[in-house]
C-alpha cells in the first residue's frame, strides 16, 4: 500500500521550493496567483464574517482562519463536473466552486438551512451532524463508477470526525466498491476544545492503509503540497484506482465558532507558533521569490477582497426574513393532508393577528 | 388472479419496479446472492446483476448514507435494514439527512428513497427481531411511513413508495409474509394517504395496520359471531400522510374508536388517532378513543410475546370496554 512515514511539503517555512520525490506542481503564473488571491478572499470574507456575527447581523460563524491553504489547495485540484461533499467550515471551497459567498451566509444568519442548489455547483448542502456526509460522498461516487462517468467525489472533514462511526463506513463502503471519492481530512488540531491527543493514538493518514487505500499526510498550510497531493489523489481516483485518504495537517486559528472561547483549553504559545506558521505569508514568501509577486499584484488582490467582502456585507445587510412559505413548502414532494391543514391553520391564525395589529 | 405470499408479492413489485425504470437498485446485507434473510429479493441479483442488487458491509448507517448518495447522483435506490432492532444505527442518517434533505436545499435535491424495514413480533425470534419502530419515524417530518397488510396492498404500496419523490419507510410486518392472498398483477390499489375500510359496520371502529390488521379482522367476525356488535375496520395503510378523514367519518358514524398495535402504548400512534378523533368527532362519540398495544415494556423473551402482543381476545376484551362504557 502507498502510505508515506513524512509529511509532503513543497515549501518550506520561508516559502523557499522544497522537492519531493512523488508530487510537484507545475502551474502557469495566473494560477500561481489565482492561489493567492483565493486565499487572501477567502481570510477576508472570513474576517468579515466575525464582524458581523458580533454586529449581530449573524447569529453564528464558523472561521476557517488559519485554512486557508488546505481548502483552496485541494478545491483546485477537482473540475467543474467533480462533486463535493463539505463539513460546515469549508468557505473557501465553495467560493472556489463558484458558489456565491452570500450564500455561506444565509445559513449562518438564519435565513435558510442552505443557500444553494447543489447541483448548481456540484457542491453539497453544508452538512452539520459530524461526517455523516462522507457516506453521502461514497453513495455518490458509487453511481458516479456505475454510470461509467469519470467524475470523482471529494469529501471534506476535520480531525474529530475520524472518531465517528459514518466515517469510518465511508472509507470501508468506498474501498470495497473502489469508488472514486477523495477523503479530505483538514487535520485543525482541534475538535471544539479536545486535542488531537484525545481524538486518536495513531497518525490519521494510516486509516488509509487500515481501510485497503492510500493514505498520505500533507503539510495543510503549503497550498502547492496541498494542490499536488490533492491532485494526485483524484486523478488516481478518475483513472478507476480508488479512493484515498489525505490529512492536511493545519491548524484552526480562530474559535471553533463564534460561541467558542479556545483561551478556556488552548495556550496563547500555541496560538502563536502556529500564527507564524500560517499559509498566507508563506505562500506570498514563495510568490516573492519566484518572482511573481508585485505590488500591482497586491493592489488587486486586495481590491478583489475589497469588492467581495463589500458585496457579501452589503447582502447580508439587505438580505430579507424568509417568507412565512419556507416553513413548509419544500419539506414533501407531495405533502401529507394533515401539514396541509396545520399550514391553513397557521395562516387563519396569522392573518387573524395581523388584524388585530391594523 | 394469482394466490401469493406477500414476499412474493414484495419480490415481485421490486422486479416489476427494477424492470420499469434502471435508476431503482436494492442494497443492503445478505439482499444480494442470498436475496435477503426473508427472501425479499430473492432471484433479482442473479436477474438485474450484483450492482443494481448490491451486497453491502454490514452496516447499516452506510447503508442508508451510500443510498443518500445515490440518490444525489439520480437513482432510487432501496435499501433494506435486514430487522427493525437493527435498523436504529441508520436513524441519524434517516432523520439528519433523508428526512431534511429536500427541505434544507429548498426543493432542489429530492430523496426518493425507499427504506424497506421487516418489523413487528409474533414469530418467536430472540432480542432485537421484533421492534416497532414506527413512531420514531411518522414523528419525523419529511418522511412518509407505509406499511401494507395484504399481499397485493404490498405489491401496489411498494410501486407507490419507489415512484414517490418523497422519501419512504416501507415498513414490512414480517409475521405476514408467508400468508398468501389474492393478487391482480399489476395492482394499482389505493394511493398512499389513504385508509382501506376493509370491513364495514356499525358498533365500534377499530383502527389498525401492518400485521395487527388480520387480528382486527378476526375479531370482527368473532364479535358478530359471539352477538357482541358490528365493528367496521379500518387499516391505515399509511400513518405518514396519516388519513384522518377516513377514521373521522367512521367515528361519527360508529361512535366508538379502539385502536390497536404492537408498538407500546405511551406515545404510540394510537395517541395520535385518538386527539384526532377527539379533536374532529368529539360530539358524536359515545366513549373515549381506547387502545389496544403492546406494553410498556422493552419487547419480552418469546415465550411471553403472546401476553405482550395484542391479540383477538384482548383486542375484544378493549371493544367490550368502549361498548360498555
Amino acid at each position: 500500500m502507498d502510505a508515506h512515514d513524512e509529511q509532503v511539503r513543497l515549501l518550506d517555512s520561508e516559502g523557499n521550493v522544497e522537492t519531493h520525490p512523488n508530487y510537484k506542481v507545475d502551474l502557469d503564473d495566473d494560477q500561481y496567483l489565482t492561489l493567492y488571491r483565493q486565499m487572501v478572499v477567502a481570510r477576508r470574507v472570513d474576517q468579515e464574517g466575525m464582524h458581523l456575527q458580533r454586529q449581530g447581523q449573524l447569529g453564528i460563524w464558523a472561521p476557517l482562519i488559519g485554512q486557508e491553504a488546505a481548502q483552496v489547495g485541494s478545491a483546485n485540484a477537482l473540475a467543474e463536473r467533480d462533486f463535493v461533499f463539505p463539513s460546515y467550515r469549508e468557505h473557501a471551497v465553495g467560493y472556489v466552486r463558484g458558489v456565491d459567498l452570500v450564500e455561506m451566509f444565509r445559513l449562518y444568519r438564519g435565513q435558510r438551512l442552505s443557500g444553494w442548489d447543489p447541483a448548481e455547483y456540484n457542491f453539497a448542502p453544508y452538512s452539520i451532524p459530524i461526517a455523516t456526509q462522507a457516506l453521502h460522498a461514497v453513495g455518490w461516487a458509487i453511481g458516479a463508477k456505475w454510470d461509467g462517468s469519470d467524475q470523482v467525489a471529494m469529501t471534506y472533514f476535520g480531525d474529530g470526525a475520524t472518531s465517528e462511526g459514518d466515517l469510518n463506513e465511508a472509507l470501508n463502503f468506498a474501498a470495497v466498491n473502489a469508488a472514486p471519492v477523495v477523503f479530505f481530512c483538514q487535520n485543525n488540531q482541534w475538535a471544539i476544545s479536545v486535542p488531537l491527543s484525545k481524538q486518536a493514538a495513531g497518525p490519521l493518514w494510516r486509516r488509509g492503509p487500515g481501510f485497503g487505500m492510500p493514505g498520505v499526510q500533507v503539510d495543510g498550510n503549503d497550498v502547492l503540497a496541498v494542490y499536488a497531493v490533492a491532485r494526485a489523489a483524484v486523478e488516481r481516483a478518475r483513472e478507476g484506482g480508488g479512493p484515498t485518504f489525505v490529512e492536511a495537517l493545519t491548524y484552526r486559528l480562530g474559535a471553533h465558532t463564534t460561541t467558542d472561547d479556545p483561551t478556556r483549553y488552548r495556550t496563547r504559545d500555541e496560538l502563536d507558533l502556529w500564527t507564524a506558521r500560517e499559509p498566507i505569508a508563506r505562500y506570498k514568501a514563495f510568490l516573492v521569490k519566484a518572482g511573481l509577486w508585485s505590488e500591482e499584484v497586491e493592489a488587486e488582490t486586495q481590491a478583489e477582497a475589497d469588492r467581495v467582502t463589500a458585496h457579501v456585507r452589503q447582502a447580508v445587510e439587505d438580505m430579507p426574513n424568509p417568507p412565512l412559505s419556507d416553513l413548509y413548502a419544500h419539506v414533501y414532494a407531495d405533502p401529507p393532508v394533515t401539514l396541509r391543514r396545520q399550514v391553513e391553520r397557521l395562516e387563519e391564525f396569522e392573518s387573524e393577528l395581523e388584524e388585530a395589529d391594523a | 388472479m394469482a394466490s401469493m405470499t406477500m414476499a412474493k408479492a414484495l419480490n415481485t413489485a421490486l422486479r416489476d419496479a427494477m424492470e420499469a425504470d434502471d435508476r431503482v437498485v436494492c442494497l443492503g446485507e445478505d439482499v444480494g446472492t442470498l436475496g435477503g434473510v426473508f427472501r425479499i429479493t430473492d432471484g433479482l441479483a442473479k436477474d438485474f446483476g450484483e450492482r443494481r442488487v448490491m451486497d453491502t458491509p454490514l452496516a447499516e448507517s452506510g447503508i442508508l448514507g451510500i443510498s443518500i448518495g445515490l440518490a444525489i447522483r439520480g437513482y432510487r435506490p432501496i435499501p433494506e435494514m435486514q430487522f427493525d432492532g437493527f435498523s436504529y444505527p441508520a436513524l441519524d442518517q434517516a432523520l439528519s439527512h433523508l428526512a431534511k434533505y429536500r427541505n434544507r436545499t429548498m426543493g432542489h435535491q429530492p430523496m426518493p428513497v425507499v427504506v424497506r424495514i421487516p418489523y413487528g413480533g409474533g414469530i418467536g425470534a430472540v432480542e432485537h427481531h421484533s421492534e416497532s419502530p414506527e413512531t420514531y419515524y411518522a414523528h419525523t417530518a419529511g418522511l412518509k411511513v407505509v406499511t401494507p397488510s395484504t399481499p397485493a396492498d404490498a405489491y401496489a404500496l411498494l410501486r407507490q413508495s419507489i415512484e414517490a419523490d418523497d422519501p419512504v419507510i416501507f415498513l414490512e410486518p414480517k409475521r405476514r409474509y408467508w400468508a398468501k392472498g389474492e393478487v391482480d398483477l399489476p395492482v394499482t390499489g389505493l394511493p398512499i394517504g389513504t385508509a382501506a375500510v376493509l370491513r364495514d359496520g356499525t358498533d365500534c371502529t377499530v383502527v389498525a395496520y401492518g400485521p395487527m390488521v388480520k387480528v382486527a379482522l378476526d375479531a370482527a367476525d368473532a364479535a358478530e359471531e359471539e352477538g357482541l356488535g358490528s365493528l367496521e375496520v379500518i387499516d391505515l395503510r399509511s400513518l405518514v400522510p396519516f388519513d384522518e378523514d377516513t377514521v373521522v367519518a367512521s367515528a361519527e358514524k360508529t361512535g366508538r374508536v379502539v385502536v390497536v398495535h404492537e408498538a407500546p402504548e405511551f406515545l404510540g400512534f394510537g395517541a395520535e388517532v385518538a386527539a384526532r378523533v377527539t379533536e374532529r368527532a368529539f360530539l358524536s362519540m359515545e366513549a373515549p378513543v381506547l387502545r389496544c398495544t403492546g406494553l410498556d415494556t422493552p419487547y419480552p423473551p418469546s415465550r411471553l410475546e403472546e401476553v405482550y402482543l395484542p391479540g383477538v381476545d384482548r383486542l375484544l376484551w378493549t371493544v367490550k370496554r368502549s361498548l360498555d362504557y
